[in-house]
């Protein structure tokens, strides 16, 4: 199997992993994307920022119960894979899960009232940051434990197979997953039962504060997937349309019975002081140079500058889209804090199916 | 039941005429598992050649993965039996059960119902060693919410199996390793048995000794041997552990004032523990004497079958306690042997 580094084409998805040595390699032509779907895709990339920044600032104001853990600087994977999906496919999130269900629909009012614990939230209060589901659009659930969410995905591609429908199901996870026993089982399960999953490591190179240079000895995930016959490829996952584009092939060949694909996202976590690094106290375990790198791979503004160089849209028409989305958020913030909070009956309600 | 087949089966026939029953009767039934279609303790073997491979998968040894995707099944429209062969597995398994299965229903607000059935072989008493003898339901028993089953004989585990997979709940389904051989008259077709009701397996007035799995026969052989003292036990089979039938245990201690736990498992945090403090609790002024606990010895499970059978509860232990509790309250006859009301 031939990886290529991040800094050379994208590799394409391979339809026979039997012959994975030759690697089609067509240019990736961004354009064809198209303005409707590149236009949804800035949507969502957009909506998702405006709420983490929002997110962020409300946790260091201290308005937010527990911690959070933010998606920004990885929202082109989210929402260009999500833009490749159907409303009845499914995606397991993870603790840095707002992108994902945002990304698939959900609804910003019910997750930020999760957020704040309220009983209009989408699990009344119970669940929060990092257990948001919409079952209604295929979100199984964002997961708390690394790794966790990865054989859930592994059984919903199961049963789309045992049921004879043609649904894939994606589980998003991040390099520290990659380490996890969870991880390999569900790759080797996945393949040998031949299903409809897309692994999407979100590769932000850090697993908490370890470098993943410091916890594994290869460059790359996707490699591993050579260890259990399926296909692997790596993707600039700062670029949604590029981003977009990959999973487009990896759902294609999913929903065609063709099987599995790990896609590494090579990407950069941003949640600076508003996430987890507050519990740092100050302490740095990134260099400036990485930082710079961080900021200046942002996938807002790769989008943004795309979208104009295609003519897809204006910068004004984009302005328009970006000032929804700051209002798309604070009407969640309002309707949040205009909810109640669980009652006591809320406490016992959700427990044995009668 | 007129026209309905009786045949004399054994424990693992139960099992499998329990899930054929129920893949026949719900085609999102679906078994998932390391060697289910040969089956290994035979509760699934057959299966694949009416189901097919679909419905009836092998899967790699990866416990992990395998609970999970019964899980992921469970929530998008399949009714899962997850066959994880011997209960020590399932510490491979944990963070899918414990963490997934156990919280999800609830942390997502009641988005999902999730029925799948983690089935697997409990507890000792062949030999098998440390690794594939513990008992392991106290376990489950301290999760909010998993249902957890221990079927004692051929009977209930056909009834309760049918109810497990019936059920919308993640259920924890314990079979008795030792008593896979052991036969009763199990009727074919339709046998539910609900889910947290016990059943009085003897009626007595003196004592309540209370149990699960396969210390139920150690305690059936014990009221024997009480019997011929005079001491009448009334002896409980639980079936279900969680939730569990309290009302039918505080009932009897009603009547008998005196309570006795055993159960296969460790005495810290164990079943017995849990029951024992419950009639403490909700039962204390009935009771006519310290309620007793009958439990493993704290160790491993040793392989040599002698020390296998001292750490397990025998009969010889229940009729000790028993004895030494009917002794209180009521006094010891002119022979030395515990007197009954009235001696």
């Amino acid at each position: 199997m031939s990886i290529k580094p991040i800094t050379q084409q994208t590799q394409q998805v391979q339809s026979d992993h039997v012959d994975s040595d030759q690697v089609v390699s067509d240019p990736i032509d961004k354009k064809s994307v198209g303005a409707v779907t590149a236009l949804d895709i800035y949507r969502r990339v957009v909506l998702i920022r405006r709420f983490e920044e929002r997110v962020g600032m409300l946790f260091r104001q201290g308005q937010l119960p527990g911690f959070v853990h933010l998606y920004i600087g990885q929202e082109a994977i989210a929402a260009g894979v999500c833009t490749a999906l159907r409303d009845d496919d499914y995606i397991v999130s993870t603790h840095r899960g707002h992108g994902h269900v945002i990304a698939k629909g959900g609804d910003p009012d019910r997750m930020m009232a999760e957020l704040f614990g309220k009983v209009t939230g989408y699990c009344k209060g119970k669940g929060g940051s990092m257990h948001i589901a919409d079952f209604s659009k295929g979100v199984l659930g964002a997961c708390g434990i690394v790794a966790g969410g990865l054989p859930i995905a592994v059984g919903a591609a199961l049963s789309a197979k045992t049921r004879s429908t043609d649904q894939v199901a994606v589980t998003f996870f991040g390099d520290g997953a990659a380490n996890e026993g969870s991880f390999h089982e569900s790759l080797n399960l996945a393949s040998t039962l031949n299903l409809g999953v897309l692994f999407v490591c979100e590769n932000n190179q850090y697993g908490e504060f370890t470098a993943a240079t410091d916890a594994m000895n290869i460059e790359n995930v996707a490699e591993r997937a050579a260890s259990y016959g399926i296909a692997g490829v790596i993707v600039d996952g700062s670029d949604p349309l590029e981003m977009h584009l990959l999973a487009q092939q990896a759902v294609a060949r999913a929903r065609q019975g063709g099987g599995p694909t790990l896609i590494e996202a090579k990407t950069h976590r941003r949640d600076h002081a508003e996430g987890e690094d507050a519990f740092l106290a100050g302490q740095k375990y990134r260099s400036d140079d990485e930082l710079a790198a961080a900021e200046s791979s942002d996938p807002l503004n790769r989008i943004h500058k795309d979208l104009l160089s295609f003519n897809f849209a204006s910068a004004a028409e984009l302005e328009t889209i970006d000032a929804a989305a700051v209002n798309k958020v604070d009407a969640a913030v309002q309707f949040a804090r205009n909810s109640d909070d669980p009652t006591e009956a809320v406490l016992l309600e959700d427990r044995w199916v009668a | 039941m007129g026209g309905v087949i009786v045949s004399r089966n054994t424990y693992i026939a139960s099992i499998r005429q329990a899930l054929t029953e129920e893949m026949r009767r719900d085609e999102s039934v679906i078994l998932i598992g390391e060697d289910v279609r040969l089956g290994v303790f035979a509760g699934t073997r057959g299966l694949c050649d009416e189901f097919g491979p679909d419905r009836v998968i092998d899967t790699p040894i990866s416990e992990l993965a395998v609970a999970g995707a019964g899980i992921g099944a469970a929530a998008t429209g399949l009714r899962t039996v997850v066959d994880l062969m011997f209960g020590t597995f399932l510490y491979l398994a944990m963070d899918q059960i414990a963490n997934q299965a156990g919280n999800m229903r609830y942390m997502f607000g009641g988005q999902t119902s999730l029925p799948v059935v983690f089935m697997t072989q409990n507890g000792g008493g062949l030999g098998a060693g440390p690794h594939h003898s513990q008992p392991m339901h106290p376990l489950f028993m301290n999760m909010p919410l998993i249902k957890v089953v221990v079927p004692s004989n051929p009977f209930d585990a056909k009834g309760l199996l049918k109810a497990a997979i019936r059920d919308d709940n993640p259920v924890v389904f314990l079979n008795q390793l030792s008593l896979g051989a052991t036969r009763a008259e199990v009727p074919e077709g339709e046998l539910v048995i609900p889910l947290g009701v016990g059943e009085i397996k003897r009626q007595g007035s003196d004592v309540t000794i209370c149990s699960a799995g396969l210390a139920v026969h150690r305690c059936m052989e014990a009221a024997e041997v009480l019997a011929s003292d005079g001491i009448e036990a009334e002896v409980i089979d639980l079936r279900t552990l969680k939730p569990w039938d309290k009302q039918l245990v505080i009932d009897s201690v009603a009547k008998t004032g005196r309570f006795i736990a055993v159960d296969e498992s460790y005495p810290t945090c164990g079943a017995a523990s849990e029951w024992a403090a419950t009639v403490a609790e909700f039962a204390f002024s009935d009771l006519k004497a310290p309620v007793r606990r009958v439990s493993n010895t704290d160790v491993p499970m040793p392989f040599n079958p002698d020390l296998e059978r001292q750490v397990m509860p025998s009969a010889a232990d229940v009729v000790e306690a028993a004895r030494s509790t009917v002794g209180v309250g009521i006094g010891v006859n002119a022979d030395g042997m515990p007197a009954v009301d009235g001696d």
